[in-house]
């Protein structure tokens, strides 16, 4: 480990945030323990349990349509999620230290109306608001919007980017009221506005911004723009590279590696035992993967209906049906690749004698961490020393009981071990996950 | 109107001047005007939104983040929001308010207006609309809206073991919405809400409303049916404290009680927390007593606002279309 990734004392620690998804087979919905994915108090209950922890942050995706599967509303799923800022502007009541995070796209808002928004949850929240920004191009989503699928693949960095300074511009011109001259004007060939500034700084001066982007574009564009990258680089080596990787390209933003902070997405699959977490994380992987959603899985590669085949027996010796009109399965799924993919996919599983339900559990269990909680408490120690991981965003396999283990059996070995707070270092969301001030940081730059 | 229970609902115009204070303060004046209004026994509050910063002023706290913000800390009290939908985005907006009502079991409301500062335009990148413009805009937004929280039957969620479905699908509809200047093809990304649809409130005429809203000068507008809305409220300003008219509010509210079902009540009060108080303490008891019988829609736990108004659960156009 280089010199340069070693972690400053102040942040020579783990966090954790959790996501509560609402969508995917990820969470299970069939155990008796499986409560409800749309009840307010299910929402009270992850969220408080979360802050009881110490929790750096709560997550609520974006829903923009409901899935679809072959043409048809994806049934096999939890499904219906609240509106993202509404939900944690209720839940900013309820809890007093914890960051509330909502995804919001750039490409289906507005940027006055939406920066208006996370300003009102980041005042309401006393400072606790975040903005996981993403990005969406793909026309089939664009049906519930106005503009319809309007944005070319190839410009959603740029509305990103220009949508992000102008959220940005909005916020910082409100540390005064509205003088009778002082709109903000910006032009721009994907973004037009003008307007004064709507509200004042919170205690943190903005929300704080996530962004998830893994493409070259999306990483250039959290090192320009994100306080906080999540990514999909969950194990240690990944993280190490990728941290590395996007940490080379602060300087030519003029910012400095404090100014971001890296939180993988992670699954954990925690006992007193390594021979009981393995046991649990079977059960997962069964509930998870139920017989329907194993072909599911398969469907959407193949792009064909595929229920003929026996979720216990070999993967389609068919090639994918290609049809590139399928805008839901996006561009990464639709032509050679899912070919290739498929291929793959069947070689691999030929080789080890997997079914394809075990085949999908499999892949599906690949990004979660197992083991004893006081085996995971080592490992994360070395993820802290490795200085490319701040934290691990978190998505609970139950709700809402799904956080119990990691706050009862693993924080307090963490705690040991001196890599976990005590405390909530501050109040605001900034703060709490170890980011410099603003202005420090603004100066910074400037 | 007898068996209609009396709806005196608190017109909250404070959006604003919220933003203007430090946030711990912000929040505690926030909570604290609507438990109040709760407590004096309002059957709901509105939230007022502008979206824009006049010279020298701040924008709105967002009026549908207002409203969430209370929900966990009030009971019975109905959460209806103002919104400018001309110029956002009507999915998001219907999942704002199906969202808040699910937050507050069953006690939300919508006021969509017509809004006609053409500044809103420009901050959204757009030319301004015409006033017809801004009606028809606004009249799409109810319809859109009412279509998406019907889009999921209430039993869509079925958690069916034996065939893997966590959802059933033919309780799930596209709404197909055409309007004028915009598609939405549904479902909404969110449960039916507790409700079935949150209360609509808006200006007489306006299709699509539980609530219509007339001036109370000219409240026999009541008898009209152009209304086209199964309520009727009052909008009235007045001023109670310190020495206030309190005396004058109670009277002017029996008469009222006469002809629409319920009033809006804005206070022009200098301390707003001392009127909502002295409604509380000294108004509506003596409606109470000197209101011959009629009977006023009072918040309690547990009730949504449909129940308290004495409104039925709609049940999903959908859901009707398949029984038919």
């Amino acid at each position: 480990m280089t010199a340069e990734q070693r972690p400053s004392p102040a942040r020579r620690r783990i966090q954790f945030g959790v996501f509560f998804q609402g969508v995917n087979f990820h969470t299970i919905w069939s155990r008796p323990d499986s409560g409800s994915q749309h009840d307010f108090d299910s929402f009270v209950t992850v969220a408080q349990t979360a802050e009881r922890g110490l929790f750096s942050a709560f997550f609520l995706g974006e829903g923009l349509r409901l899935r679809e599967h072959l043409g048809r509303i994806h049934d096999l799923d939890v499904a219906g999620r609240p509106d993202a800022q509404t939900q944690l502007a209720a839940l900013a009541a309820v809890t007093e230290r914890i960051g509330l995070v909502a995804t919001q796209n750039t490409t289906y808002n507005d940027p006055y109306d939406l920066a208006r928004r996370l300003a009102s949850l980041d005042l309401l929240s006393d400072g606790r608001a975040g903005w996981n920004v993403v990005t969406t191009d793909n026309a089939w989503t664009g049906e519930n919007f106005r503009r319809g699928g309007w944005l070319d693949h190839a410009d959603r960095y740029h509305r990103a980017a220009e949508f992000v300074r102008a959220a940005q511009r909005l916020w910082d011109g409100g540390a005064a009221p509205a003088a009778a001259d002082g709109d903000i004007a910006i032009e721009d060939r994907l973004l037009r506005l003008r307007a004064p500034a709507p509200l004042p700084p919170s205690r943190q001066g903005r929300p704080v911004i996530f962004q998830a982007g893994d493409s070259d574009a999306g990483r250039e564009f959290a090192a320009s723009s994100a306080d906080v990258i999540f990514s999909a680089h969950g194990g240690l080596d990944d993280a190490v590279a990728f941290a590395a990787d996007v940490r080379r390209r602060l300087p030519a933003y003029g910012r400095s590696r404090d100014e971001l902070a890296f939180f993988p997405g992670q699954h954990f699959i925690l006992a007193d035992t390594a021979a009981q977490a393995q046991e649990k994380a079977e059960w997962v992987g069964q509930a998870q993967v139920s017989p329907q959603t194993a072909i599911r899985f398969l469907e959407p590669i193949w792009g064909t209906d595929l229920s003929g085949y026996d979720p216990d027996g070999p993967l389609p010796d068919i090639d994918p049906v290609i049809d590139e009109a399928d805008g839901q399965r996006g561009a990464s799924f639709q032509g050679r690749r899912a070919v290739e993919t498929a291929r793959s996919w069947r070689d691999s599983a030929a080789a080890e004698g997997l079914s394809i339900r075990q085949f999908v559990i499999r892949q599906s269990a690949r990004r979660a961490i197992v083991g004893s909680f006081a085996d995971v408490a080592d490992l994360l120690v070395r993820y802290v020393d490795s200085g490319a991981v701040d934290g691990f965003n978190v998505s609970p396999y139950l709700v809402p009981g799904g956080l119990d283990d990691i706050v009862d059996g693993l924080i307090p070995l963490l705690q040991e071990r001196g890599i976990y707070p005590t405390a909530y270092p501050g109040t605001t969301l900034r703060e709490n996950l170890g980011l410099p001030a603003l202005t420090d940081a603004a100066d910074a730059a400037a | 109107m007898s068996s209609t229970p009396f709806a005196v609902v608190l017109g909250l115009e404070d959006g604003s001047s919220l933003a203007e204070l430090e946030p711990p303060t912000l929040v505690e004046a926030l909570t604290r005007r609507v438990r109040s209004a709760e407590r004096a026994g309002f059957t709901a509050v509105t939230f007022d939104d502008a979206p824009l910063a006049d010279a020298g002023r701040y924008a709105s706290i967002d009026a549908v983040q207002r409203a969430a913000f209370v929900a966990p800390s009030t009971q019975g009290i109905g959460l209806i929001p103002r919104t400018h939908p001309a110029y956002t985005e009507p999915f998001h907006v219907a999942t704002q308010l199906a969202s808040l009502d699910w937050a507050s079991r069953g006690r939300a409301g919508w006021w969509p207006v017509a809004a006609s500062d053409p500044r809103e335009a420009g901050a959204a990148g757009q030319d301004p609309l015409t006033d017809a413009e801004l009606a028809r805009e606004r009249d799409d937004a109810i319809e859109v809206s009412r279509r998406l929280w019907d889009s999921w039957e209430d039993d869509a969620v079925i958690t069916d073991v034996t065939t893997g479905r966590y959802l059933d699908a033919d309780r799930l509809h596209y709404v197909d919405f055409v309007g004028a200047r915009y598609t939405v093809k549904g479902p909404l990304i969110t449960p039916r809400p507790p409700q079935g649809q949150p209360l609509v409130i808006g200006d007489a005429g306006a299709p699509g409303i539980d609530v219509a809203l007339v001036d109370a000068l000219h409240a026999d507008r009541a008898a009209d049916p152009e209304v086209g809305a199964p309520l009727v409220w009052a909008l009235l300003r007045a001023t109670v404290s310190p020495a206030g008219d309190a005396e004058a509010l109670v009277q002017r509210l029996v008469e009222l009680s006469r002809v629409v079902d319920g009033v809006h009540l804005v206070l022009e009060d200098t301390d707003l927390d001392a009127g909502i108080d002295l409604v509380g303490r000294a108004v509506l008891p003596a409606f109470d007593r000197v209101s011959g019988g009629i009977r006023r829609a009072v918040p309690r736990p547990g009730r949504t606002l449909r129940d308290t108004l004495g409104l039925e659960r709609p049940l999903s156009r959908y859901a009707q279309k398949e029984i038919a």
